[in-house]
């Protein structure tokens, strides 16, 4: 088994084909996308590669330390971040194709007149343990 | 013997074997081995020979003698011999005190809320580290530090002096706010705690907090319908819990007779004149604005505020409740929602619907932004159908 890490942006992805932001949608398209989500997690999970997933505030900061004895130096939040990552999902599955497969499906969650969303995700592996056996 | 009875006990013995000058960390595992005990012993739980006939008893007799052999055995703490002596039975008044000094003792000001809240949950309501874990989605390992290191904070603590009761009650009300994920459920168990200080203390604020909660709670089936969020306005009101809202009701009338006002009485006062109306619109919003006017003047905060202004709006209309909202901060947590409810109200619903879109933005949880994402998908279907009718 391998771990995935499906990612969702709110920016830097490339545009999806079915584009427009939530609140354009009718109220009823908008239940339609929330009930697919919840069902595409549900079932991973009853199929037993689902690991985690978390949704993520638009709001956030840059942080350094600006040595001993000083205070952190914070900026932002960036009204204007290029790259602003929503959320994400943890699977963990059998093969790449499998991972790609359900980043397939989720991509496909209906949106605007109902029609899939066919968003970009980016879908990044997880460094795993050493194995036991190295010979 | 009956493990939801034995624990309801366990805060009461665990309070004796502090007093009798054992630390609240070696207490709370003497206690909880004289448990096991009792449930090895009596195992059926029914039956002639169920249990002792005064289980309180027995278990602190059990537990003071685990307690006596883990210290005898336990060199390193030799030095801090006892103060052992034949302890007179406690009565009722001394009952009280001990609960008291272990609900004060797990909320002490030098512990983080974290940490109060974690210790309370271990020690008061005897859960397990396991599930105190879950509860608040962290690893057990992680909670099992947490507790242990909130445990050597209130180590040597002498409780001669009652604490704060504010403190006591701010932690409670932070694990009712929790809410309700995974297997223990938080807002009940905030309940059950908040019973039994309220059973020691004899505190209006107290039964303010514990008629808050249950007039809350009393809603719950109402508050989601298939994983959304219903707002107040538009639950199914037959689906409130009466019996809860009467008794909720019921303590904070006691409460406000004696005449001591505090805010959680004040926001009981609130929900409870929810919990009476029939319908939305048959809320009698001039009363809760009376109570909101004592709110401010015993916690003037800007929540307290944004909350006003809202039955200013539904009082005195929505042009009055956007005068009060001008007093309130940008930065206030869902101030642009009370902003956009008010802005509907009012008829403009291109402005409201703008603002419902940047609450959702702001929103701090998935079912919360869905919500408000939909209110503002509803005024934009509007808006839309109104220009295309025309």
């Amino acid at each position: 088994m391998a771990k995935y890490l499906l990612l969702k942006h709110y920016r830097g992805a490339p545009a999806a084909v079915n584009d427009a932001p939530m609140e354009e949608w009718t109220p009823a398209e908008i239940d339609a996308h929330v009930q697919y989500m919840n069902d595409f997690a549900a079932r991973l999970e009853r199929s037993g590669e689902f690991v985690d997933g978390q949704a993520l505030a638009p709001d956030g900061m840059w942080v350094r330390s600006d040595g001993e004895g000083r205070p952190p130096v914070t900026d932002g939040p960036f009204a204007e971040t290029k790259d602003l990552v929503a959320g994400w999902m943890t699977i963990d599955v059998d093969s790449r194709e499998r991972a790609i497969e359900l980043a397939g499906e989720l991509s496909a969650a209906p949106g605007l007149g109902g029609k899939p969303i066919h968003e970009w995700l980016e879908v990044r592996p997880f460094l795993t343990e050493p194995p036991t056996v190295t010979e | 013997m009956d493990g939801q009875r034995l624990r309801a006990l366990t805060p009461a013995v665990i309070g004796v074997l502090v007093r009798r000058g054992a630390d609240p960390a070696a207490a709370e595992d003497a206690v909880a081995e004289a448990v096991l005990a009792a449930l090895r012993r009596w195992p059926a739980g029914t039956g002639p020979d169920s249990g002792p006939d005064d289980p309180k008893g027995w278990l602190v007799t059990v537990a003071w003698r685990r307690f006596l052999d883990a210290q005898r055995s336990d060199v390193a703490r030799r030095e801090r011999e006892l103060r052992v002596g034949a302890e007179p039975p406690p009565g009722p008044a001394q009952d009280r005190d001990d609960t008291l000094r272990l609900y004060f003792l797990c909320a002490h000001p030098d512990l983080t809320r974290a940490s109060a809240v974690a210790l309370t949950l271990r020690a008061v309501s005897g859960l397990t580290t396991r599930q105190i874990a879950a509860a608040y989605l962290v690893p057990e390992a992680t909670m099992a530090q947490r507790i242990s290191r909130a445990k050597r904070t209130v180590a040597g603590v002498r409780l001669d002096r009652p604490g704060s009761i504010d403190t006591v009650l701010s932690v409670l009300y932070l694990v009712f706010n929790e809410g309700y994920t995974g297997e223990v459920d938080l807002a009940a168990e905030a309940i059950r705690l908040t019973r039994g200080l309220a059973a020691a203390a004899g505190d209006p604020e107290v039964e303010g907090l514990l008629a808050l909660m249950l007039l809350h709670h009393a809603r719950r089936p109402a508050r989601m319908r298939g994983g959304r969020l219903v707002p107040l306005a538009e639950q199914d009101r037959s689906r409130w819990d009466t019996s809860l809202i009467v008794e909720g009701i019921a303590r904070l009338q006691a409460a406000l007779a004696q005449d001591r006002l505090g805010p959680f009485q004040a926001q009981a006062a609130i929900a409870a004149l929810h919990a009476d109306a029939r319908s939305a619109a048959q809320t009698d919003w001039v009363q809760i604005l009376g109570w909101y006017d004592e709110l401010l003047r015993l916690a003037d905060t800007p929540i307290v505020r944004l909350n006003r202004a809202v039955a200013v709006g539904e009082a005195d209309g929505a042009r009055a409740g956007l005068v009060e909202l001008e007093a309130v901060g940008a930065d206030v947590p869902r101030r642009a929602a009370v902003e956009a409810y008010l802005r509907e109200k009012g008829g403009d619903l291109a402005a409201a619907a703008h603002l419902y879109a940047e609450a959702a933005r702001a929103a701090p949880d998935l079912p919360e932004r869905e919500h408000l994402t939909r209110q503002a998908a509803r005024l934009n279907q509007a808006n839309r159908q109104r220009r295309d009718g025309r």
